[in-house]
């Protein structure tokens, strides 16, 4: 029996074909990268609900105003540097000297750690409709970059690490001791007041 | 001269090109995990703002995206300069998110849906006027969890 070979199929075309592909995936794709601050927001407070008058005190609340113009101003002090408002929220934050007029600390007890006085800390944001997106982000980015300074700095004292280099356990148990209390809070016309 | 003559006669030999088809194949498989399929085309330019301590979204498939930002350039004569928000395929309104958001919900697990990240993907120069209304719908529609897209960059 004659046995004819099966003839090999030409693979010459094989690299236009896969460049068609690759050119089709780059027109189809982006590249964008998936980065970004994230929040939660509060819940809508339901519409029959009175307005409460939330008993924080005055103490535990550091006010972060954005005004129509950019400006920044926090706790009555006019911002002029970011680094200026990094060192006044990590100091709302911390209160190292307990002073009367920084947020109060209550113990809690923190599973997998002990006891650990947590600030009672909440740092509310208000903006004008007039500020712009990129203030507004720029400011968020700062409260976030003065939490994670006040975590880290918690971490490398109680664990010997930095925050990056915790397991999650233990970040959880810094997250908690440092609670991330940012407030977006209900809008208001921070320019007529 | 009749060694050089010959010498010429045999040309310069070609490339082997059996190769160039698992290179090209390489950087396909290449571009198709480093990328993701773009889902809309964007009707509005967003630059998105600078920030330092951004977090990666955990989750692509459980996020949906409202892109704000000035009409692109063959739409400003409908629709302005302005801001505007875009949803999916068109621009929309405030009201229009309580449907949109709804209707990406529905598409969702019902695992999932309390994981959805609404990906805020908003134009650096947009007023905050504008970003509050939208906020304040999604606060009435109950999506909390959201992201305000911004590129990271290292400390300035």
């Amino acid at each position: 029996m004659a046995s004819k070979k099966t003839p090999e199929i030409n693979g010459g075309s094989m690299a236009d074909i896969s460049f068609l592909m690759l050119i089709f995936f780059l027109m189809v794709s982006t590249m964008d990268p998936e980065t970004g601050l994230s929040r939660r927001l509060p819940p809508m407070p339901p519409e029959d609900a009175q307005v409460e008058d939330l008993k924080v005190n005055r103490r535990n609340m550091l006010d972060v105003k954005i005004n129509s113009r950019n400006g920044v101003m926090a706790g009555g002090t006019v911002i002029l540097s970011d680094a200026q408002l990094e060192e006044i929220v990590i100091e709302f934050l911390t209160n190292p000297a307990d002073r009367s007029d920084l947020p109060s600390k209550t113990m809690k007890t923190i599973e997998g750690f002990g006891e650990y006085p947590v600030s009672d800390g909440v740092i509310s944001l208000q903006n004008d409709r007039q500020s712009s997106y990129s203030k507004y982000v720029e400011i968020q980015n700062v409260l976030v970059r003065a939490i994670n300074k006040v975590r880290n700095d918690f971490a490398v004292a109680h664990f010997g690490e930095t925050y990056e280099e915790l397991n999650a356990e233990q970040q959880e148990i810094v997250g908690e001791a440092i609670p991330n209390r940012i407030s977006e809070a209900e809008p208001l016309d921070v320019t007529n007041k | 001269m009749a060694k050089f003559l010959k010498k010429g006669d045999k040309g310069t030999p070609g490339i082997n090109t059996a190769s160039l088809p698992d290179i090209v194949f390489m950087i396909l498989m290449f571009f198709m995990v480093s990328t993701s399929m773009r889902q809309t085309d964007r009707m509005v330019n967003v630059k998105l703002p600078e920030a330092t301590e951004v977090i990666r979204l955990e989750r692509k498939d459980l996020a949906c995206y409202i892109f704000i930002g000035t009409p692109s350039i063959q739409y400003q004569k409908e629709f302005g300069t302005d801001s505007r928000i875009q949803l999916n395929d068109s621009f929309r309104n405030t009201s229009d998110i309580r449907d949109f958001i709804a209707a990406e919900r529905e598409a969702l697990n019902e695992v999932d849906r309390e994981f959805m990240t609404v990906s805020l993907k908003i134009d650096e120069n947009t007023r905050m006027g504008i970003v509050t209304d939208v906020k304040q719908e999604l606060r009435r529609c109950s999506a909390l969890k959201i992201m305000y897209a911004a590129r990271k960059t290292v400390t300035h």
